[in-house]
């Protein structure tokens, strides 16, 4: 059957044919559509896959290998950041092993379109020891995730796919199965001690792992997805990495000049020796590296080929040093700059336009009562977190003074208070307190750190567009809970009729020397619109 | 036959409804097609474009190279200029004439649409007028300008409005018979 498929939603329906039991997952963009599709698809016609949104990375990570070492097949998806959520998990998934399948999917965001650095996760494949595929497009990913499971069971190892943006959120025709293979049966692993990480059991596995390399080497070197052609010019090679290989074909379509290189097209890692072996032994003198995001293979190579080599990419200025690459840059790399002669610029006047809070939303009258708030005080600092109301930086709240990864608002208001700021505030979005604010919070408790954590409450994941938030209903409990005193555990609505009452709680807690949480709720009006729609 | 398009306008406004109309058709056609879309943050009424590239020959690159572009269709006069540098010397500008003004520093609109106008092939249409005009309701103005993009497409009108059929069919007669009410009028408005 013929589908029109995002990257994403490849990714999914190759996971559901592949015999899944369960997806795992924290939304975060460009990984969101692969839950959602199965989630989707589970509602249609279910087959039992368990597809509920986890509370982050790290339980996600975890919940799925209890999955896999009960024999079934589980699936993890996640933006790139969220690998480091997920990282102890990760790392020590390696070194146990799996029973049943398990896939890793992380989705890389170079150029930083919807996120806070570029980090590549092909680092924590190397990390880990353990192989990755990066499809090169979208029927290729939907095939790999059969290939990848198979390859999980056989190795008895977790595998790490890594996508990038284009890839996830480009749609193309995928050619999918006619109906999906069975799900693996129960089956508790026979050698429990493989899951039992004491470090007499660990250093047993580790010396597996180690050993294991070679034969993930060769898996690369015979996988059919990592293919070498020798060109008439075998002295220049290219070497391209998942889809870093649509931009030398289409530059080679446009372009008759560039048709001699050998090109080495790799999808699986680690590194195929023997095929960059044979590159070097066919004569290359200079490699060029094309691979989206941070150079892994440019470095790695260099270890790997004659120190008369040249390698070249994005350490050399060949290609840019940072960002996704396009088929502009490769061609650049390849033939030089193209000759630009239609004498279209964009004009001067066009300027730019930053996404914004919508109309309505609470999270705008939640800023404007805290500006004004905070403005009573010579220097208040407000710390932000990663959500929608990270946009309460622009224009025309200029609100946060700080915003890095998820839950750190409250940790850092709480190291700025320690530190002697007052008044410290912390604005976090309810899905990023639950996936981690909750543990931060418990340390201001426990110091009874001077911070006013306000949560705003939309009662959703906003930014990735409306997911089911994990503590919706429960927030005011999980607070007293973690030990706020409940006087200072205060509700308010942000809603531009209450500003005066929201001003005046703020100022309350602000005065109150010690820990306190002011939760402004009112749900996302995106997902309002649609529920409303819904009950039509 | 080979189609690289743009399709550019303000999150929220509906650029992808269009491409997945003509999406359809293009598959129908048994055409190759990629679709290169901008999800999470911009989607916040900030600029968002998509890359949709149709052709008879295996498509490789999601993105469209630079002066690349046969046609852009915007929802939103600036934004169509945004993407100027990736039309082709003969390339056509399909956009409304109406500007989505959501920023304090909006260019001034004659300015905005003389540079339009100085791009030999344009088309610049009142896609919300025309809407109306139709007795479509406000939300089929993206249809409209699809219409009026018809001709550079090369894809019959007959097989666009087929798409819009199998399309839009799950929400009902009413819904279809507006969406092509609203295409035939961005159609026949040149």
């Amino acid at each position: 059957m013929k589908h029109l498929l995002l990257g994403d939603e490849a990714i999914a329906q190759g996971a559901i044919d592949a015999g899944l039991s369960g997806v795992y997952a924290y939304p975060g963009t460009p990984s969101t559509e692969i839950t959602e599709y199965i989630q989707l698809s589970e509602k249609k016609q279910t087959r039992g896959i368990f597809c509920r949104w986890a509370t982050n990375e790290k339980t996600a990570m975890e919940g799925a290998l209890g999955m896999s070492y009960m024999g079934k097949r589980a699936l993890v998806c996640m933006k790139h950041v969220g690998m480091n959520v997920c990282a102890d998990a990760f790392m020590n998934a390696a070194i146990t092993g799996v029973n049943g399948g398990l896939v890793v999917l992380a989705a890389d965001d170079p150029s930083m379109h919807s996120s806070q650095n570029e980090q590549d996760s092909r680092f924590y494949a190397k990390f880990a020891m353990i192989p990755c595929l990066e499809p090169s497009n979208q029927q290729e990913a939907y095939d790999m995730m059969h290939y990848a499971f198979d390859l999980s069971e056989s190795l008895r190892t977790p595998i790490l796919m890594r996508v990038t943006t284009r890839m996830a959120h480009s749609r193309a025709v995928v050619e999918t199965m006619d109906a999906p293979r069975e799900q693996n049966m129960l089956a508790a692993p026979e050698n429990t001690n493989h899951f039992i990480l004491l470090p007499a059991f660990a250093r047993k596995n580790y010396a597996e792992l180690v050993e294991a390399q070679a034969d993930f080497v060769q898996t690369s070197e015979e996988s059919l997805y990592n293919t070498y052609t020798k060109g008439s010019n075998p002295e220049k090679a290219i070497l391209t990495t998942g889809i870093a290989y649509n931009y030398l074909m289409e530059v080679k379509g446009e372009n008759g000049k560039v048709k001699s290189e050998s090109v080495l097209k790799i999808a699986q890692y680690p590194l195929p020796k023997a095929l960059i072996d044979q590159m070097v032994a066919d004569g290359a003198k200079e490699i060029l590296v094309m691979e989206e995001g941070q150079p892994v293979v440019e470095e790695i190579i260099r270890g790997m080929v004659p120190s008369t080599v040249a390698v070249k990419g994005r350490l050399t200025g060949d290609l840019p040093r940072m960002g996704e690459l396009t088929p502009d840059s490769v061609r650049k790399a390849l033939v030089g700059d193209i000759v630009l002669n239609s004498g279209f610029q964009m004009p001067e006047i066009v300027v730019g336009r930053p996404p914004a809070l919508c109309q309505g939303c609470g999270h705008r009258d939640m800023y404007a009562a805290l500006n004004e708030v905070a403005r009573e005080h010579e220097n208040a600092k407000i710390f932000g977190d990663i959500g929608c109301y990270t946009l309460g930086a622009l224009s025309p709240f200029h609100a946060i003074h700080a915003c890095v990864e998820m839950g750190a608002s409250i940790t850092m208001a709480k190291g700025a208070a320690d530190a002697g700021q007052f008044p410290a505030f912390a604005v976090i979005g309810d899905s990023t307190f639950t996936h981690s604010g909750m543990t931060g919070l418990l340390d201001c408790v426990n110091s009874n750190a001077n911070v006013v954590v306000l949560i705003s409450d939309n009662l959703t994941t906003g930014m990735t567009g409306g997911q089911d938030s994990a503590g919706t209903g429960r927030l005011e409990a999980i607070c007293c809970g973690l030990g706020v005193a409940p006087e200072h555990v205060r509700v308010v609505v942000p809603l531009p009729k209450n500003m005066e009452e929201i001003k005046q709680v703020l100022r309350e807690e602000v005065a109150y020397n010690g820990t306190s949480v002011v939760i402004a709720r009112r749900e996302c009006i995106q997902t309002l619109k649609r529920h409303l729609k819904a009950k039509k | 036959m080979k189609r690289d398009i743009i399709l550019a306008g303000v999150g929220g406004q509906g650029i992808l409804s269009i491409a997945t109309v003509i999406g359809d058709a293009a598959l129908n056609e048994g055409l190759y097609l990629k679709q290169a879309e901008v999800h999470g943050m911009s989607q916040r009424g900030g600029d968002v474009q998509s890359n949709l590239r149709l052709s008879s020959d295996p498509i490789y690159s999601d993105l469209i190279p630079l002066q690349g572009a046969d046609i852009i269709i915007s929802l939103e006069p600036m934004e169509a200029l945004r993407y100027l540098p990736y039309l082709k010397p003969e390339g056509w500008i399909v956009t409304s004439s109406k500007p989505f003004v959501n920023i304090p520093n909006y260019p001034d609109i004659e300015d905005i649409l003389a540079h339009v106008k100085a791009v030999k092939n344009h088309v610049l249409v009142d896609v919300e007028e025309l809407a109306k005009q139709a007795g479509a309701p406000a939300q089929a103005a993206n249809m409209v300008l699809l219409g009026a993009a018809i001709p550079m497409l090369d894809i019959d009108y007959d097989k666009i409005i087929a798409g819009v059929q199998r399309i839009f069919s799950r929400k009902g007669e009413a819904v279809v018979a507006s969406n092509v009410a609203a295409i035939e009028a961005g159609y026949k408005a040149k």
